[in-house]
């Protein structure tokens, strides 16, 4: 009979006294390592994958972009363009695929008393955001290793870039996946409209190469302003960006204030499932 | 003190909204052990998921002062790829507590030994029953939440499990959900018995079992009757 009682007690009214920030930070940390643990494992292989999947990307069109040079002539910096392309495209594409139908996958946790739908939202988020963040920092230290690359010429500019397209990502996430607990079909169409909005957000083009018309036309998509911002910070006078911040800005607010109240709903309707 | 005021809870159904639950005024005083009655599909489950705060009320409201368990030896939040050990990690985590004197209670309660260390995913229900059972009790609650759960394990593993309960937590809220008069005779005080979305109070468990059975239509024909049957 196990009788080490007093150790193993939590101290009563604690789990209630502190306060919710606490509480938060130590849910979302939980399920950060828990969802690291499931979806890399333990052994080092899955956490490779992270890295293989872009460099891969980023080796194929630089391949083909060298293979081709005769046709187009462009003396962009190819390696650093297909990786920042590529990699942001990641950050801001995979947020919401993981928030959807999040909820009916951790149904379970909400048992818990301090864990609420929204903390699996940001967790979820925020390991997209490290999942990213870390292969660009990897390969970019990768390339410009192998002396394929150059460092960016404003790494604030970059930085501020990266920070507009995961803040993008997560306001897109916390709508997406509140609308997919409503409504199935939004699940079942976003990687049809991801497919869609993907050669069109800028990953293997710059906005300068588009006729005046259709880049007044594109420039509507937020991704493609903060991505122009980012590559005018790695590139600097190389190339002539086209973007504008303030309507990112914008963009970002009202995509968030709509995600916070989607996802706050599902939380409130995570009954009715 | 948990207080349920005028607490209503619908679900959807092809057939329309279908309430569940219908203005529910309850109170559970510290330390109390309360049992709970009634036919399949009647509002026991939900009552417990609302109190523990998995569900929102349809309508009305829940006040807790007392820190409430999830629901006691619940597999559901296991995740199969995890092991063992990461689970019960995982709960330290969110409930900020240590890890390595509840790790060693687990160890020494569950008896799952090596399997601690392999993913939950490959044990058997009975393995994954112990599990959750033990991490139920590294964290100290008010309120207990009982779901059927007694019916898990052998029978050595039943009693330890009756005894690091209703020995070790008898100052202690609780609320069990059970069909077995075995069960909750003798542990309760109080008991509710759900009927059509309402909720019936007895204080003495023949008269709560005697009107259960007969809504069940297997009716005694007296009270003396049942006892007698029942011994």
């Amino acid at each position: 009979m196990p009788n080490n009682e007093p150790a193993t007690a939590a101290p009563v009214g604690r789990l209630l006294r502190d306060n919710s920030w606490t509480i938060n930070r130590r849910v979302i940390g939980a399920l950060l390592i828990r969802e690291m643990l499931t979806r890399y494992g333990r052994n080092n292989i899955g956490f490779l994958w992270l890295f293989a999947e872009p460099m891969l990307f980023t080796l194929v069109l630089t391949a083909f972009w060298t293979a081709t040079r005769s046709i187009h002539g462009s003396s962009i910096p190819i390696v650093a363009f297909a990786l920042t392309g590529y990699l942001s495209l990641l950050l801001w594409r995979n947020m919401p695929n993981r928030c959807i139908n999040a909820l009916q996958a951790n149904m379970s946790l909400l048992y818990h008393r301090q864990v609420t739908i929204t903390d699996i939202y940001y967790a979820r988020i925020i390991l997209e955001m490290m999942a990213a963040t870390t292969a660009l920092i990897v390969l970019f230290i990768a390339f410009f290793a192998l002396e394929w690359m150059n460092p960016p010429e404003d790494v604030l500019q970059v930085l501020g870039g990266w920070f507009l397209l995961a803040w993008f990502g997560a306001g897109l996430a916390l709508t997406i996946g509140g609308l997919s607990e409503k409504w199935d079909v939004v699940g079942k169409l976003w990687p049809s409209v991801s497919f869609i909005l993907l050669p069109i957000s800028g990953v293997a083009f710059l906005a300068d190469a588009l006729p005046p018309k259709v880049r007044d036309v594109m420039l509507w998509l937020p991704m493609l302003n903060a991505l122009e911002f980012l590559r005018e910070g790695w590139f600097g006078s190389a190339i002539k960006a086209h973007y504008s911040i303030p309507y990112v800005l914008l963009f970002n607010a009202l995509l968030t204030f709509i995600g916070f109240s989607l996802s706050r709903q599902v939380g409130l309707d995570s009954s009715q499932a | 003190m948990i207080r349920l005021t005028n607490v209503c809870k619908d679900y959807q159904t092809k057939a329309g909204p279908r309430r569940v639950l219908d203005r529910i005024n309850l109170t559970i005083h510290p330390g109390q052990r309360v049992g709970i009655l009634g036919r399949n599909g009647a509002g026991k489950s939900t009552l417990v998921r609302l109190i523990s705060g998995a569900e929102q009320p349809t309508l009305g409201t829940i006040e807790r002062n007392m820190s409430v368990s999830w629901p006691l030896a619940f597999t559901g939040g296991f995740h199969g790829a995890l092991t063992g050990a990461d689970n019960v990690r995982f709960i330290c985590r969110i409930y900020g507590v240590d890890f390595e004197p509840r790790f060693e209670f687990v160890k020494d309660f569950s008896q799952l030994g090596i399997y601690l260390d392999e993913p939950v995913g490959n044990y058997s229900s009975g393995m994954r029953a112990r599990l959750a059972f033990a991490i139920s009790m590294t964290i100290d609650f008010d309120c207990y939440l009982l779901d059927e759960v007694m019916a898990v394990g052998d029978e050595t593993f039943r009693e330890r499990c009756k005894y690091e309960l209703f020995e070790k937590r008898k100052d202690k809220a609780m609320l069990i959900v059970s069909h077995s008069h075995r069960y909750l005779r003798g542990t309760c005080e109080r008991f509710l018995l759900f009927r059509e979305g309402q909720v019936e109070e007895y204080d003495d468990f023949d008269d709560v079992y005697f009107q259960y059975k007969e809504m069940l239509g297997e009716a005694f024909e007296s009270k003396e009757q049942m006892v007698a049957a029942m011994q």
